[in-house]
């Protein structure tokens, strides 16, 4: 039983990763495409930017449902008290959804699209920065008392750090979004992405130097977990490791690869995300409420193992079967209306 | 009460806008998802091309409902937690478990074959995309099924109990099975289908009234008649027994939904009140026009009650719902379209057999076919009345019996509510117009009859892994 109640909860937290990392990745590609069409010259290259999407963005977004629900199941104090904390940012998420979410179809309808380019653009813009704003949030801290419940302010979560967060998460889905249409898009198109690529890659360097150096400065928590013993070395290879695959990606992006800058700017994701990651665990609101406090009880988490646990490698196939039948490149020629 | 400062009113008032909207799409997309099953089945089996047209037609109805819902859908799912924090701890022992399941089983179901469905129709083997039809609408319907489980559940909590504030579950099967939630999962799934069927009947209705393409309407517009001759008086039976399990499990509800102030007793004849004007503060009925002996029969089959409907006076004002109209008229509405969609069923089922809806004759019958485009809208008034029903009938409850829904909500500043709230009126507000003025277009465009059948016109693209062809989207999809 003891073994159980710290099993249990684990597993979900790595459940819970897996399904937050899969929606970053994969979601944000789209809100990076989203916000680069935002510059987009033409209606015509503005309608490849949608097109690579219109397949599977909504089943990109629901893997952030599909994360929603399992937090809230696993992890019902944590639900209900981080996204109390982050009513603002959280909304704002929520409005950008909307609007990105229904752009494709109106867009494609209407006559007139300059306001459904500008849902389209600006909704993605907003839905990344609401997502930002809720990571600093989270990584500066909530306020709670002692059972786990909010009782800190609305702005809470808007500090100077938070916006370099924010800021620096856009930088990386403008990244992730660029080196998705290298691959799926031919010449003009790809050699302006290209060239956002190498800037975003510069840009979101930036901010990630910016962070790691604030961070231990002025999270006290995140400090005493840097600074763990064994721990301590594996942060220590983080910064190396992150730059040298920066590197690799500006190499691949000066000889033109097709493919390969989008899996160099996957695994920096999965090289991020692995450390926070490890910063956070085992809190589930960082330096306060561990995941056994904040876990549901122990049958639900194991008939949520069975209910959902299960469907895990099947929605994983499905999705790639998904990716294979739209394998290929979109170009111009073949949209019009 | 000043509404403006009372962030529990405010959040009752934006889960109430946002779950109203949320419900108009979704109807659609899992009613017409089996409506698209059965075309393109016809399609696969007869070949005739009529159906494919069918099939692509309907399918821009479905897309542009399905962009809504799933826009829509996201705010439900975080304002749980947003809103409803001291909800969210309680309940989410189960509660939180099953929006998980209906993201796993159902969602990215739904998501992940649309694509497929939608423009994979050059890309895959028709087998395959038969198959991706099915699992959309199959998604759909799952969570139909998952989604009223949750809210069944909240109507009549079981399997487990409440231990310092929060439920611990001790049988998830029999939470699973509540005893609302059988009953209520059939309802739901014929509400949707039976307004999708009018739906698209009313459209070819329409169509066939403009004499455009009436031999290409006449199929659908049969198609849906024949569905709703088995769904239309079933579904007035379903709601009947949804009825009878508000009255054995929810009395303050049923006295709520009858505006039955005073407790009739056991042995007594129980009239059925018709059209009232019910008036809270001197707690009866203003005035009433009452069927004699009518509950009696459609509680228990007889004049006399064997035991005793419950007046609103026995629950304390506190303990009880409120705005007794909107209930009591709620009700009716439903009730009242549930008969008008039989009806119209009837007659035309009537006209049909007398050969009256041959593709010569149908344009003939013009007042059949305003009684369907009038039946069009129908369905989701009375998707939206039976909801108010079930929502605003369980008050003072979020959890019936267990939990007050002034003790769930968020100790949010009203601030921040109200700007919430006033966002999503106005997107929303917005987002319908949008809706219908596209969806007009829809309508006036009309199908394209022309499109070329799949693989006929451009080659299935070929692409071997590593080469990069320039892939063609589906010329169909540029229309
Ligand atoms: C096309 C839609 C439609 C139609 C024609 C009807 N209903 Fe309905 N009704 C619904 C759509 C609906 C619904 C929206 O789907 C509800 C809300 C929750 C639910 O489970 O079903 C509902 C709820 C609902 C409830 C409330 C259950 C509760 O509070 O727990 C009752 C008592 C009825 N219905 C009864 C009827 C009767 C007697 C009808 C026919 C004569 C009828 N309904 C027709
Ligand atoms: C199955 C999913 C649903 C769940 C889990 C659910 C749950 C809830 C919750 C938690 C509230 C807020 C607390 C309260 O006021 O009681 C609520 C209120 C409400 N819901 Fe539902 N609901 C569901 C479906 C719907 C739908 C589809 C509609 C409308 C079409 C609806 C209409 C309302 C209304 C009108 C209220 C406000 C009632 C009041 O405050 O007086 N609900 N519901
Ligand atoms: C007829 C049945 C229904 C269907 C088919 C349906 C369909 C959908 C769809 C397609 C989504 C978007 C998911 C995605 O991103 O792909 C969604 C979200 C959602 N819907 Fe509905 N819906 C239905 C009824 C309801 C009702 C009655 C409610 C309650 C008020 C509700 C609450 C929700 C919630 C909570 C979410 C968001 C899930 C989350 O964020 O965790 N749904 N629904």
């Amino acid at each position: 039983m003891e073994t159980l109640q710290y099993f249990l909860p684990q597993v979900w937290f790595v459940i819970l990763a897996l399904f937050l990392f899969l929606y970053v990745m994969l979601d944000g590609f789209d809100l990076g495409v989203g916000i680069l069409s935002i510059t987009s010259s033409s209606e015509q290259r503005r309608s490849i930017l949608m097109t690579s999407l219109s397949n599977i963005w909504d089943a990109n977004e629901t893997w952030l449902i599909l994360m929603g629900g399992g937090l809230f199941g696993a992890f019902p104090i944590a639900y209900g008290t981080i996204l109390t904390a982050l009513y603002i940012p959280i909304t704002l998420m929520i409005f950008g959804f909307i609007f990105r979410g229904v752009a494709f179809e109106f867009r494609e309808q209407a006559n007139r699209k300059f306001f459904w380019n500008i849902a389209f653009g600006a909704g993605s813009f907003i839905a990344a920065l609401g997502q930002g704003f809720a990571l600093g949030g989270v990584l500066k801290g909530i306020n709670v008392d002692a059972n786990g419940h909010f009782i800190g302010g609305t702005w809470d979560w808007l500090s100077w750090q938070s916006v370099v967060v924010a800021l620096t998460l856009i930088q990386g889905y403008v990244l992730i979004g660029s080196t998705y249409l290298i691959w799926k898009t031919t010449e003009s198109l790809q050699k302006t992405h290209y060239q956002t690529a190498k800037i975003a890659a510069i840009t979101t360097l930036i901010g990630a130097v910016l962070i790691t150096i604030v961070t231990p400065i002025f999270y006290e928590s995140a400090r005493d977990r840097l600074f763990q013993q064994p721990l301590v070395y594996i942060f220590a290879a983080i910064p190396p490791l992150a730059i040298w695959l920066i590197w690799q990606l500006l190499q691949s992006l000066n000889r033109q690869q097709e493919r390969a800058p989008f899996v160099w700017t996957i695994l920096l994701f999965v090289l991020t995300f692995f450390g926070l990651g490890l910063i956070v665990f085992p809190y589930i609101i960082p330096s306060q409420i561990t995941i056994y406090q904040a876990a549901a009880d122990p049958s639900s988490l194991v008939i949520m193992i069975i209910f959902i646990g299960f469907l895990i490698p099947i929605m994983l196939f499905y999705n790639i079967y998904q990716y294979i039948v739209f394998r290929g490149k979109v170009t111009e020629n073949e949209h019009g209306e | 009460m000043d509404i403006i400062s009372n962030t529990v009113a405010l959040s009752r008032l934006q889960f109430a806008i946002t779950a109203i909207f949320h419900m108009l799409w979704p109807v659609l997309t899992t009613g017409m998802g089996i409506y698209l099953v059965i075309v393109e089945g016809m399609w696969l089996k007869t070949r005739n091309p009529a159906y494919y047209h069918h099939a692509r037609f309907w399918a821009k109805f479905y897309v542009l409902n399905f962009g809504i819902g799933v826009a829509s859908g996201i705010p439900m799912g975080f304002q749980f937690g947003t809103n409803w924090a001291p909800f969210s701890e309680a309940v989410g022992n189960f509660f939180g478990s099953v929006i998980g399941f209906e993201a796993s089983w159902a969602f990215m179901l739904e998501a992940a074959f649309l694509g497929i469905m939608l423009f994979g129709w050059e890309r895959v083997n028709p087998a395959i995309h038969y198959l991706s039809t099915i699992l959309v609408a199959f998604g759909a319907n799952l969570s139909t099924f998952w989604i009223l489980t949750a809210n069944s559940w909240l109507q009549t909590p079981a399997g487990g109990e409440l231990v310092d504030g929060k439920f611990i579950v001790k049988d998830y099967f029999q939470a699973i099975l509540n005893p609302f939630m059988a009953n209520s999962v059939m309802h739901m799934f014929l509400a949707t289908l039976e307004t999708s069927l009018f739906v698209i009947g009313g459209i070819s209705a329409w169509y066939v009234l403009q004499r455009r393409h009436e031999e290409f309407f006449a199929k659908s517009f049969k198609i849906a008649l024949a569905a709703a001759i088995a769904v239309a008086p079933l579904q007035i039976y379903v709601g009947h027994l949804s009825g009878e399990q508000v009255h054995q499990y929810q009395p303050a509800k049923l006295a709520a939904m009858e505006a039955q102030w005073e407790t009739i007793p056991a042995g007594q004849a129980a009239p059925w009140s018709a059209i009232a004007i019910p008036n809270e503060k001197a707690q009866q009925n203003d005035w009433e026009i009452a069927i004699p002996n009518a509950l009696g029969y459609i509680l228990e089959l007889k004049k006399e009650l064997s035991e005793p409907v419950r007046g609103l006076k026995e629950w304390q004002p506190s303990d009880r719902p409120h705005m007794i109209g909107l209930i009591y008229y709620s009700f009716r509405i439903m009730i009242a379209i549930g008969f008008y969609f039989a009806a119209v069923m009837l007659w035309s089922t009537l006209q049909w057999l007398r050969g009256q809806l041959s593709p010569t004759n149908i344009a003939k019958q013009s007042w059949l076919m305003w009684a369907w485009i009038f039946a069009a809208p129908l369905g989701y008034i009375a998707v939206e009345c039976g909801w108010i029903v079930r929502c605003v009938g369980r008050q003072p409850w979020v959890l019936y019996n267990q939990i007050r829904t002034v003790d769930a909500a968020s100790n949010l500043p009203p601030g921040n509510v109200l700007a919430s709230l006033t966002g999503y009126t106005v997107v929303y507000s917005l987002l319908f117009i949008a809706a219908l003025y596209f969806g007009s277009r829809i309508i006036r465009t009309g199908p394209n009859l022309n499109l070329p059948l799949p693989g006929s016109e451009t080659p299935a693209v070929v692409t071997k892994a590593g080469e990069f062809l320039p892939d063609e989207r589906p010329l169909e999809a540029k229309q």
